[in-house]
Parts: C-alpha cells; structure tokens; sequence
C-alpha cells in the first residue's frame, strides 16, 4: 500500500504544485476556481484517454510518438505561461491595487484563466495518464491485495491534493502587493523548466540531436530522484545533469518572458493604469 | 518564446545522426527485465527496443539516463540513449520497481 501511495504521490506533487501556484497568480480573479476545475476536469478525462491508447500515441511518428506528445503539451503549457505573465504585466498593478483598496474584482482577469485553466489541464494530463496505467494495472490483476494498493493510491491523490493546499497558502502568506510579483518570478522558472523538459522529451524522440553532452552532474549533491529532487525539477526544473540544449532552452525561456514583460509594461499608456486615487477609508 | 520556436522548427529539419550499432532487444516479462544487463558503447547513442510482454502498461524510467517512456501492455516502445561517458546506469519499471530493475553499462 505504502508503494502505491508513494508512487501516486510522486506522479501528483507536479500537478498539485503547479494547480497551488495558478490558484496564486489568480487570486482576486472571479471564477477563477471554476476555471481551475475545468482544467482539473480536462486533464482527467485528457489523462484516461491518453492512457486508453497509449498504444496506439507510441506508434504514431515511427515510434516517437509519447515523446513528441509530451513535448508539444509542455510547449504549450509554456505559451500559456508566457501568456499569463505577459497579461499580468500589463494589468497586475492595477489588480493589486483593487485588492488592496476595496477588495474589488477585477472582471478583465477572467481573459488570462482560459491559458491557465490549460495549464492545470496539460500539468494533470501528463502525470494523470500515468497514473492512470498504474491503477488501472494494479485493478487489473488478480489478487487479495487489491483493493489495499487502491486505498494506497486514493491516499496518493489525497497526498498530492494536500501538496497543492500547502502550495497555495504558502504563497497567500506573501503580501498581496508582493503577491503578483512572486508568482510572475515562479511562472516564469515553471515556464523555463517546462521548455528544458521539452527539449528532453524532443531528444528522446530523436530530434535536436544537438549540444547533447551533459553540461554538469551535481547527482553527487543532490539527485534528482530524491524528494527534494523532484519538487525543485517541477518548481524550477531542476536536473542533475542537464545538456547543453536544455540549458540554452531554459535560458532562452527566462530571458523571452522578461523581455515580453518588459516590453507590455512599457507599452502600456500611463492612462489605462488605474490613477494613485484617493483611498476608500 | 519565438527563440524556442526557431528551435523547434530548426529541430524538426534536422536528421537523427545513424545509430552506429543495431537497436538493442530488451524483454519485459513477469515484470523482470532480460537481459537486466545491457552493454552498449560509450560515447554514442544508442536505441533500445522494449517488448512489453506483460499485459499491464509499464514505465521505463531512469533518472540517470534522463529516461521515462511508458510501453502498454503487449506492445514495444522505442528507448533512445544519449552519449554516454562509460559508466553505470541503472533503470527500472517504475510500475513494478520491486522487480523491474536493470542496468546500462557504457563502456
């Protein structure tokens, strides 16, 4: 049982942080939960499906088709990353202010939920169909133990769920006018490890044959499969080893969204911002 | 963003280098890997072919060959290893990882 809840565990840790760090960027946005629940809801249906035929995803593009899935999920997971962030530097301010002030909703937030809403959506996808296979192997095979691997494995969920709580509250400890820009900075390096990850998965598929030496190992000091490992791998995107394309995807990443950033914040007229109004109380 | 782009599409031109050996044959059975040794050459990458003959789906997973790739049951799935410096490499079925384990050793 306790195999079980620890794998179940491990494949959920990336999606339960993920979900905890969009409900964080959100906050202050209406309907930002329903939202949340459609990309929850879509990713477990996307997760069965996938899992139903993965045979037949393998087989596609001579045997790479896993790896070119995975690949282009995350690299959309990344557009919306960059998207949100982008949108938030225009507007952020302004929702930070509203909140502080009176509290109020800011309507135009909902523009910027449908990406993150496919963001939760492609984060429970990925680890979801796995642990779909998983179960489904374990539901599968004969044998008095069953149903204590399945108790395991609901406690996996429930395990992840309680990640994604603490994730949340965490970051709800942070001042709301510092709020936004933590979770920017955290998008931001979700968003690069996404793209370094992609590129792994479009290696293994045998594309981007390039700068593919291990770049440095710090497996020594802290590898990747421990706990620890994993949760900065998905906060960060974390590798022991990391090759040479990976990291010039990463940084790639990092600098793309900052310019983009940059660039809608200055873009922005002085007027669309909400002016230093007198305060409420 | 679009420098990612550019690469992605500069990718999808460019040609997977020849393997320079045959894919090597990896059998998953009872969830136990044959052969749980496998030698391959340093320095140049490699192709595993894993036939899954159990009926449930399984994960070849490796943290040190920065390897995870499902295989359904009774189906076989391609494993690419990248250059390797000589070395040892464990893997294992993360699904049934009491049993599954194995080893690349590059040399």
């Amino acid at each position: 049982m306790l195999a079980t809840l620890l794998i179940v565990f491990r494949e959920i840790i990336e999606a339960g942080l993920i979900v905890g760090i969009v409900l964080a960027a959100s906050k202050g946005v209406p309907r930002r939960a329903l939202w949340v629940a459609y990309g929850v809801g879509g990713g477990v249906l996307g997760a069965c499906i996938v899992a139903a035929f993965a045979g037949e995803l393998e087989s596609l593009f001579e045997g790479s088709g896993q790896e070119l899935f995975n690949a282009s999920v995350l690299l959309l997971a990344v557009v919306m990353l960059t998207w949100h962030n982008v949108w938030m530097a225009g507007h952020g301010r302004q929702m930070a202010r509203e909140m502080r002030e009176v509290g109020a909703q800011v309507a135009a937030g909902e523009r910027t939920l449908t990406a993150l809403a496919i963001v939760v959506g492609v984060a429970v996808l990925r680890e979801g169909s796995e642990v779909v296979l998983f179960l489904y192997g374990i539901a599968s095979q004969p044998g008095t133990t069953t149903a204590s691997l399945l108790i395991g494995g609901a406690l996996g969920v429930v395990a992840g769920v309680a990640m994604s709580a603490l994730m949340y509250y965490g970051l709800l400890a942070i001042p709301a006018h510092k709020l936004f820009r933590v979770t920017s900075g955290l998008i931001t390096l979700l968003a690069a490890g996404m793209a370094a990850q992609a590129v792994l998965f479009l290696q293994q598929a045998g594309y981007l044959q390039v700068l593919m030496s291990t770049v440095w190992d710090t497996s020594w000091l802290l590898p990747q499969d421990t706990i620890v490992g994993r949760l900065l791998h998905t906060l960060i995107g974390y590798s022991d080893a990391p090759n040479g394309a990976q990291l010039v995807a990463y940084a790639a990443t990092i600098v793309a969204i900052m310019l983009l950033m940059r660039w809608e914040h200055s873009r922005k007229p002085r007027g669309d911002r909400i002016p230093a109004a007198a305060p409420a109380e | 963003m679009k420098t990612i782009f550019a690469f992605v599409v500069a990718a999808a031109f460019l040609n997977a280098p020849a393997l320079a050996d045959e894919p090597i044959a990896l059998k998953l059975k009872d969830h136990k890997f044959t052969p749980a040794e496998i030698h391959v050459k340093a320095n140049q990458p490699n192709l595993i072919v894993m036939a899954n003959e159990d009926a449930t789906a399984e994960e070849f997973d490796s943290t040190s060959l920065k390897v995870e790739k499902v295989v359904a049951g009774n189906s076989s799935g391609n494993v690419r290893i990248r250059p390797l410096a000589p070395g040892r490499y464990p893997f294992m079925g993360e699904f049934h990882s009491a049993t599954a384990q194995g080893v690349v050793i590059a040399e």
